[in-house]
């Protein structure tokens, strides 16, 4: 199909330079996956290690919705969310490798990532604790006057927790400006949704706290995209909170250490073959003459360049200084005991 | 000075903090119109809002949570628990995240929030609203954890507490909101450090060190144990951590003796921990094993004189005392 080279050739409002690099950012956050993966087998990467391949349309879309001031609150599979929120790659892998250059000085890993200056709040390991914070984020958007919002990502596994119901009627109750989207992958850990939840979807959830509610489809960048905004523009509006369902899979196993045998090599097959977000992505865009074969093979070999030398940044970064282990357990380097007698900080 | 109740200075210390700082709010469980479980905020909506005076749903994980959150966005909230008990359903928030994000996230958050919450028996409450749980979070590193025992205490290190940007549990004790104290004026600006304790009786013969509602306790057992002609110096840790060490080691360096008294659970607690520190610093100076009075080992029971039981008296402290000291020769 011949490329549309007309300058304002758009597609859901988005022209082709936003587009090709919504698409050179799925891939980016799909390869760097691949790389972790990667270095995890070799030893390089310990602890846990959660990856997002197969559900990137979630954070692109959602990401490309949000302005630079926005908050965004997540759980543990978040290295995608702290490269859209704009944390070098290579302060991503390097917190991976658990180096200085880490994006957390390495103390965090895999799961705690954050930036101040991004306003990423952060990835908690304990499931629906970002939940009750994005409320507490909201509230203080709210206190102040401010036009931005927060963006609590969960998962479905988060739904089953106290937290969800605390933050969902909190954040009803006082109007405040956050957005949930739970990127229903469909098991958490090996628990499929379809035996943990009493209702099948969040629909009636979120009728119960008088929350707007809209389902759309994870595998569809465009949509979740559009859900985001809408949800995005109520909350500064005033409205209150929206919560999005966003139906998707993950094509690897919950962590490194899964083989997932709680599902079936045919389901997997059906979702990689027939709803990969890339793939559904690409044949869209040169469906309708915004991309072509040949710049995908393009931004494939660049983001295949980039990566290599992300790995490369975290590998010769040092490791922290051992007097790291005791820097920043407080703002006052307040330890267990005040000495009088010696610099008070937690070295014993 | 002027004389007023704990509670009042509670109360004065979070008025003041408010008008001086716009970024000050506080929430909790009937802490509005209602004026808190305990009186504590009584008038602070009128004066405040309903803005700065937040009464939230009966949702511990949530309060504590939008505290934190707050405190990512800019503010600094002071969050109210019912009761100590009710600071479990909040744990988790606490422990795994006020606790450890500055830390975790390579020392980019601060997490400028307090969480002021009644706890300790005596009342009659039973055993879910009795407890004492400092040690609970004493344990764990990135907490401040302070216990006043004074309405001065109380207004001095609420302020200090709001003026600083650490996490600080400040546990205060049911039955002390209705202790006076002498109290500056209120336009007399003070502050009392959050880790420093303080000797509130000079003596030579034994260190008693304790916190919170004991220290009250403490204080009549050592006018008692004077009668007998033993001399206790008496030191009200204040905060539990950080540990003012220093403070109890130079007194035990001049008396060589010492007992620890605590209202919670005697094993794997504050208490022993103190007497390790102590034992671990402080060993060559000790001429006598470390005493250690503590609530008994059971779930607080409701019953009068079984509560009385549980709960550590004076004469258990003054027991303590001459279990490790010397008799003296004759009594002055």
């Amino acid at each position: 199909m011949a490329i549309r080279e007309a300058r304002g050739a758009t597609l859901a409002g988005l022209n082709r330079e936003q587009l090709r690099e919504m698409h050179y950012k799925m891939v980016l956050l799909r390869r760097f996956e691949e790389k972790a993966a990667e270095e995890y087998t070799l030893g390089k990467i310990g602890g846990f290690l959660h990856l997002y391949i197969g559900q990137e349309a979630n954070g692109v879309g959602a990401f490309s919705a949000l302005q630079p001031e926005d908050y965004v609150l997540s759980a543990y599979r978040e290295h995608g969310y702290a490269i859209l929120k704009g944390i070098e790659p290579k302060a991503v892998m390097a917190e991976l490798f658990g180096k200085a250059t880490g994006c957390s000085k390495g103390k965090g890993g895999s799961m705690h990532m954050w930036s101040n200056e991004h306003h990423l709040l952060g990835g908690q390991a304990i499931v629906g604790a970002q939940l009750v914070m994005t409320a507490g984020v909201g509230f203080a958007i709210q206190y102040q006057g401010e036009q931005r919002i927060a963006l609590a990502l969960f998962g479905d596994g988060a739904v089953d927790e106290g937290a969800f119901h605390e933050s969902m009627n909190l954040a009803a109750l006082w109007k405040l400006p956050v957005v949930f989207l739970c990127e229903n992958n469909q098991y958490s850990m090996g628990m499929a949704v379809t035996k943990a939840w009493s209702v099948p979807t969040l629909e009636p959830r979120a009728a119960a706290y008088g929350v707007p509610y809209r389902r759309v489809d994870g595998m569809n960048l465009l949509e979740v995209r559009d859900a985001v905004r809408e949800a995005r523009e109520r909350a500064v509006r005033g409205e209150g909170p929206t919560l999005i369902e966003s139906l998707t899979y993950r094509f690897r196993g919950h962590s490194m250490a899964d083989p997932a045998y709680y599902r079936t090599r045919e389901e997997e097959k059906l979702w990689k073959t027939t709803r990969d977000p890339i793939a559904l992505f690409e044949e869209r865009l040169k469906g309708e003459g915004l991309l072509t074969d040949d710049e995908i093979r393009a931004t494939n070999e660049r983001v295949d360049r980039e990566v290599e030398e992300i790995a490369r940044f975290a590998e010769e970064s040092p490791f922290p200084e051992p007097d790291e282990l005791y820097t920043d357990v407080m703002v006052s380097g307040a330890g267990a005991i005040a000495w009088r007698t010696k610099p008070s900080t937690p070295k014993e | 000075m002027r004389t007023i109740t704990y509670r009042e200075a509670i109360r004065e210390a979070i008025a003041e903090e408010m008008r001086r700082d716009q970024r000050i709010f506080i929430l909790g469980e009937d802490i509005a119109g209602y004026g808190g479980t305990y009186g504590v905020t009584k008038g602070l909506i009128e004066e405040f809002g309903d803005k700065r005076v937040k009464d939230t749903p009966l949702a511990e994980e949530v309060i504590i949570g939008t505290a934190i959150g707050s405190a990512l966005g800019g503010l600094r909230p002071i969050a109210e628990l019912m009761t100590e008990n009710f600071s479990l359903l909040a744990s988790d928030q606490i422990v795994n995240s006020l606790a450890k994000f500055h830390y975790m996230f390579g020392g980019q958050p601060k997490l400028p929030v307090v969480i002021r919450m009644p706890g300790g028996g005596g009342a009659q409450r039973g055993a879910q609203h009795s407890q004492m749980l400092e040690t609970m979070f004493a344990h764990v590193p990135g907490l401040r954890v302070v216990l006043p025992a004074t309405p001065y205490d109380a207004k001095g290190m609420l302020k200090a507490a709001l003026r600083q940007d650490d996490p600080v549990l400040f546990l205060e004790h049911e039955l002390l909101y209705n202790v006076k104290g002498e109290v500056p004026e209120p336009n007399e600006e003070y502050t009392v450090p959050l880790d420093r304790g303080i000797v509130r009786r000079e003596g030579r013969d034994v260190t008693l060190v304790t916190f919170s509602r004991m220290v009250h306790i403490t204080m009549q057992a050592a006018e008692d144990l004077a009668k007998e002609g033993i001399d206790a110096e008496v030191i009200d840790l204040r905060s539990v951590r950080p540990l003012d060490l220093d403070l109890v080691l130079d007194s035990i360096r001049k008396t060589n003796r010492a007992v620890v008294a605590e209202e919670g659970w005697k094993y794997y607690g504050t208490g022993q921990g103190i007497a390790a520190v102590i034992y671990e610093h402080g060993f060559d100076w000790l001429d006598a094993p470390v005493g250690h009075v503590a609530g008994k080992d059971v779930p607080m029971p409701y019953s009068k004189p079984l509560e009385r039981a549980a709960l550590p008296g004076r004469a258990e402290v003054i027991a303590a005392v001459k279990a490790i000291v010397p008799a003296p020769a004759s009594v002055r």
